[in-house]
């Protein structure tokens, strides 16, 4: 700590202590709102730990009491130790395995007593202090393929992991961090050649087989249509024209059927399929359903979309005020308090509220690029950029799928969705931020 | 590198700022633009529970209620709750074995998800429903839900009363779904006609449901909740002891009987045989009623007194005689030489019963001799009227007397389903004899015969115009409705309106038709209708009738008519009973109507009246040839139901007793396959629906 500031409150942005406290208050608010059985005493439900919304205020305590004590700790200590940091968090997806307990399909969570913990989220600040160390080193020249390359190792080997732990979605988050790299100097070919391959798988499953074919066939012979002096000029152009259009129309023919066949689970294809609001082609059924052609599939995962919608949809411009939403408080919505906690907000208060709410959440994340780029050391940035990244992610995700704009994926609204773990690892994530923000003028690490 | 890449926040940036329009502009999508999401929630989330409301009561003239509301019980399970269950003596309580039982609850789990209430079985008898209720706790996921049901305690009435049943779909699809499933409407009768003022208003609950469509407390505390509001009450003019008596004395036999009040129009008893009793279309055991009842071929669901077309013979000759007395082509004092048949169309039909000088020599003799020449040649004097030039039009005028009288149309009765019996229109004469008739074709016409058919309703009606001297009001038979509205107005008002028939004719006029009348009980074919110190005016008629049966022609016994009306003077019931296939219309249909005139103008009947009522209550008179069409029919039925479903269970009745080969067992069988347990048993109504059939007498 600096000794000629001994006021920990010196530097401290706080604007960001701000919106954090009031999105954890609008958090166990919805939690309340979506929970709270009529005729319970608020004041000792609140207290009594027996509550979700009370279990959530306390978790806040917990929060607030270590977001303290990062504050009180040396901004050094942060990028000193990211890579220990790292370290661990592999070790405890490692430990994962041996050790896990069995809850509701995911292999992921590591159980202690009366408490559960999921190394998976803790991860994403372990990635994102190693990611940031990486990135801010003097010898990484990342214009360099090689350093690209162990960048997006570090980003990914969690990711695998996690997959493996069968928790798609929150593997899925460690992909924001090439947001990171971009603005490092990741070259824009990369995003948009992932682009391109998102949009080729969706369009797979999207459109018929031969349509799709045609098409990328039509395309193909337009782009040789448009370059046909440069291939005229080299006969190479055209070859590599055409390995593109092997490569896609490879990938739409066998590439998209061989995921969906052989590496996704049945639940996962089910909601992807139900994002794009068709029904699972009968090739991709898994389980019992392939074996029963004849009878009516009932997909949870679209019921849950309909009914989030249909939630969120009731609440109309005001909303329907808090605890007077029909469909949030008598459990159409499932999952209430965690992923969908969004549709209490929606029903409860409308566009009016959500908007409102997404308004703070966009203003959280262009504060933190704002504070991102007034860093002087790169490893204070990436790691900001880091923050932002994961933030977005979730946000960005989680509110996009309750109104079926997304794939339903199982992960949490930062500093709202009821849970211990995914507050802590939010706060920890903003407050070691703030810590970095705060001594911003030191030195240049 | 930093000063390098620099631009790419803006990028990022950018990258947010539109991911979070995209998502608000869903959220205003879904918000906003799109309604239909607060619905969909309303449908999810509020249950708007129907509050049924007591029907409304129907009472008799003198304020008794003909029928009765009570609760039943339905047995209602909920299968997720079915949880460490003593299967065995719920079994036993509930007489059934455990296949049964598991299948049922397998039913109801498949048709109303487990975790909700759907019945086990409707309208539980009350001992069942008193064990069940002693061991209840032993039983968890079983309820008892209140259901409303009629009750009749006189027994009485049930072709005019009707039914209330379940609503069926299609029944929802005509009332605009107002109906909804589950709701319970009048089918039949009076239930059905004043089914608007007798169903009250049904009160909405919101309730809360949850996930599950378990019910978990009321909707914003009841404030759109609105209260049911009772049915109203029926008064109507049916003494329903004289309607009592006249069901016991129809008992076994098939035809009608109609008493009207003929100042009002108000109707004092129906009732048509076979008779049936109401209680057996209400309770556990209604649906196996009510398929003996719809598979029986004498047709006890039909209602004869306004559904059964009669040739009315010779109860319709004072009509006749009223037709030619307001067209003034008789005055009462004339007269018609008749020596034993009517000679006027050279064939010397129809015959008359008698033959001596004078016994047709004014209206008065005529009508209390019954002469068959007589009205016959009124017939004819009236179609071949100079005044309208030819046949046909004379004809029609001569319907146009008969529609006013309210034959061979619908008189509008509030029951639903009337006949409206027949009088052909010209039409019908013109193509059958190919344009070449006179009034000599259709000359019986003027004895109730030829192609006339017409109700016990509209002969009672008829006998109302004679009793009024012109006049009758629409039969009907609620004089009241309870805190009438203008709609009930609108209802009633056609039952308020006095319909003048006859306007020529002088009250002199009516007295000699009326003494002859009265001249049929004091001397003629009606005398076992005479009351006491009650001058009582009738006429009696005789029809015969056949019918086909295994590819003959068969003669039955006569349809016995009779029509009269009483006190003479000052007429106070008019009255008109068939009995099919009885015999005479003065020794069958005298009287029954007497003891109905007595017990309505003296309130009581004499001791002679008794013994006879006694006797009328005994008689079957049940055709004979039904037998054989039941048996026939049954095993017809019984044979589809083996090609439909190979199970031989009903056909094997039929197939061992060959009728052909074992003509000694022939006799036994219809008896046999009288049981209501094969009739009960086939399930699939709609195959074997039929209404029930009408012989027209031929």
């Amino acid at each position: 700590m600096n000794p000629n500031n001994p006021a920990i409150s010196k530097g401290i942005d706080w604007s960001f202590v701000w919106m954090y406290l009031l999105l954890v208050a609008i958090g166990i608010m919805a939690i309340f709102g979506a929970t709270y059985t009529e005729g319970d005493p608020i004041v000792q439900s609140f207290l009594s730990f027996k509550t979700d919304y009370s279990k959530q205020f306390y978790f806040f305590i917990v929060a607030i009491v270590i977001g303290l004590l990062i504050l009180l700790t040396d901004s050094k200590f942060f990028p000193a130790t990211s890579n220990i940091w790292y370290v661990a968090g592999i070790v405890l997806l490692l430990l994962v395995f041996p050790f896990h307990s069995k809850v509701k399909g995911t292999e992921s969570i590591i159980r202690l007593g009366g408490f559960q913990f999921q190394p998976a989220e803790f991860c994403k600040i372990c990635v994102a202090l190693a990611l940031a160390k990486y990135l801010s080193r003097p010898e990484t020249d990342f214009s360099k393929t090689r350093s690209q390359l162990i960048a997006a190792g570090i980003a990914l080997l969690p990711a695998a992991l996690t997959i493996m732990q069968k928790e798609t979605g929150l593997a899925l988050v460690f992909f924001a961090f090439f947001l990171v790299m971009y603005r490092e100097g990741l070259p824009s070919v990369i995003l948009i050649i992932g682009f391109a391959v998102a949009a080729l798988i969706v369009s797979t499953l999207l459109l018929e087989k031969n349509t799709l074919a045609l098409i990328l066939t039509g395309i193909a012979l337009l782009v040789v249509y448009l370059v046909r002096r440069q291939v005229k000029r080299d006969k190479s152009v055209l070859l590599k024209i055409v390995l593109l259009w092997v490569l896609c129309v490879g990938i739409q023919r066998f590439g998209v059927p061989f995921i969906f066949k052989n590496l996704l689970a049945k639940h996962q294809v089910e909601r992807i399929y139900s994002t794009i609001g068709k029904d699972v082609p009968s090739e991709y059924m898994k389980g019992k359903t392939a074996a029963e052609p004849g009878k009516k599939v009932v997909n949870t995962a679209d019921y849950n979309v309909k009914q989030s919608k249909i939630a969120i949809g009731s609440g109309g411009v005001l909303g329907k005020g808090l605890l007077k939403g029909t469909q949030t408080r008598y459990g159409f919505v499932p999952e209430q308090r965690t992923d969908f906690i969004f549709d209490t907000i929606g029903e409860g208060f409308g566009f009016v509220g959500s908007f409102v709410l997404l308004s703070i959440y966009l203003l959280l994340l262009f504060r933190i690029i704002t504070v991102a780029e007034r860093q002087r050391s790169v490893f204070s940035r990436c790691y900001a950029y880091g923050v932002a990244a994961v933030f977005f992610f979730h946000i960005g995700i989680n509110v996009a799928m309750t109104i079926g704009l997304a794939p339903v994926i199982g992960i949490p609204l930062p500093f709202i969705s009821y849970g211990g773990t995914s507050l802590l690892t939010f706060t920890i994530l903003l407050f070691i931020l703030i810590r970095l923000d705060a001594d911003r003028q030191m030195v240049l690490r | 590198m930093s000063v390098f890449n620099q631009s790419r926040s803006r990028i990022i940036r950018l990258i947010f700022l539109i991911s979070f329009i995209v998502i608000i502009a869903q959220l205003f999508n879904l918000q906003v633009v799109s309604g239909k999401y607060s619905k969909l929630a309303m449908d999810n989330a509020v249950f708007p529970k129907i509050v049924y409301p007591e029907r409304g009561i129907i009472y008799d003239r003198k304020g008794k209620a003909i029928l009765n509301n009570a609760i039943m019980f339905d047995l209602m399970v909920t299968p997720a709750e079915v949880k460490n269950f003593d299967t065995t003596s719920f079994c036993r309580l509930m007489e059934i074995d455990t296949v049964e039982f598991n299948k049922r609850i397998r039913d109801a789990a498949f048709k109303n998800t487990a975790v909700r209430p759907s019945a086990f079985q409707a309208l539980l008898k009350p001992q069942m429903q008193a064990r069940f209720e002693e061991n209840s706790w032993r039983f968890p996921g079983f309820a008892l839900v209140e259901r409303p049901i009629r009750l009749y305690p006189f027994n009485a009435a049930a072709q005019m009363l009707g039914y209330i049943n379940e609503v069926s779909p299609a029944d929802i699809e005509r009332s605009g779904d107002f109906y909804r499933m589950g709701d319970y409407m009048g089918k039949n009768g009076l239930e059905a006609t004043y089914e608007k003022v007798l169903m009250g208003q049904r009160g909405v609950q919101h309730l809360i449901k949850d996930n599950h469509n378990r019910l978990v407390g009321s909707y914003e505390n009841g404030i759109f909740d609105t209260a049911a509001v009772a049915g109203r009450g029926l008064r109507t003019y049916l003494d329903i002891e004289l309607q009592e008596m006249a069901e016991k004395m129809m008992t076994d036999k098939v035809g009608a009987v109609v008493a009207i009040e003929p100042k009002t129009g108000g109707i004092l008893a129906m009732a048509s045989g076979p008779v049936f009793n109401p209680n057996d279309l209400t309770g556990p055991d209604k649906n196996k009623n009510y398929s003996r009842l719809v598979l029986d071929v004498a047709g006890p669901l039909l209602n004869r007194a306004i559904q059964g077309r009669y040739e009315p013979g010779s109860t319709f000759k004072p009509l006749g005689a009223l037709v030619a007395l307001d067209e003034g082509l008789i005055t009462p004092s004339f007269g018609y030489p008749c020596f034993g048949r009517y000679t006027g169309c050279g064939s010397g039909k129809p015959a008359c019963l008698h033959s001596g000088g004078g016994h047709s020599a004014n209206l008065r003799l005529a009508i209390a001799n019954s002469c068959n020449s007589y009205f016959t040649h009124l017939y004819r004097m009236a179609a071949d009227n100079p005044k309208y030039g030819n046949v046909r039009d004379g004809y029609m005028k001569w319907k146009e007397y008969m529609n006013a009288f309210g034959l061979g149309i619908k008189l509008g009765v509030d029951l639903p389903s009337e006949d409206r019996g027949f009088i052909p229109d010209t039409s019908v004469y013109n193509k059958e004899y190919r344009g070449s008739w006179s009034s000599c074709t259709n000359l019986t016409l003027g004895i109730g015969q030829d192609k006339m058919g017409a109700t016990p309703l509209q002969l009672a009606n008829a006998m109302c115009i004679i009793a009024n001297r012109g006049y009758y009001y629409t039969p009907h038979f609620v004089r009241k409705i309870d805190g009438e509205t203008e709609e009930d107005t609108a209802l009633m008002n056609k039952y308020r309106v006095k319909h003048e028939v006859l306007t020529h004719i002088s009250d002199d006029m009516f007295n000699a038709v009326m003494d002859g009348m009265e001249a049929v009980v004091t001397q003629g074919t009606a005398r076992r209708a005479a009351i006491p110190n009650i001058s009582v005016c009738a006429k009696t008629g005789t029809a015969e009738k056949y019918a086909f049966l295994d590819g003959k022609r068969i003669k039955l016994d006569d349809n016995a008519m009779f029509v009269a009306f009483a006190p003479k003077e000052d007429p106070k019931i008019a009255i008109a009973v068939v009995v099919e296939n009885a015999g005479y219309g003065g020794t069958w249909g005298g009287p029954i109507a007497r003891i109905l005139m007595e017990k309505f103008l003296n309130d009581t009947i004499s001791k002679a009246s008794e013994a006879e009522y006694e006797i009328y209550c005994k008689t079957n008179k049940m055709p004979k040839h039904l037998k054989r069409l039941q048996y026939k029919e049954d095993s017809i039925r019984a044979r589809k139901w083996f090609e439909m479903t190979k199970d031989s269970t009903y056909i094997n009745k039929y197939t061992r007793i060959n009728p052909i080969k074992n003509p000694a067992k022939k006799k036994e069988s219809p008896e046999k396959n009288n049981q209501p347990s094969l009739l009960a048993v086939l399930p699939n109504e709609k195959i074997y629906k039929q209404r029930p059939r009408v012989f027209i007498i031929a």
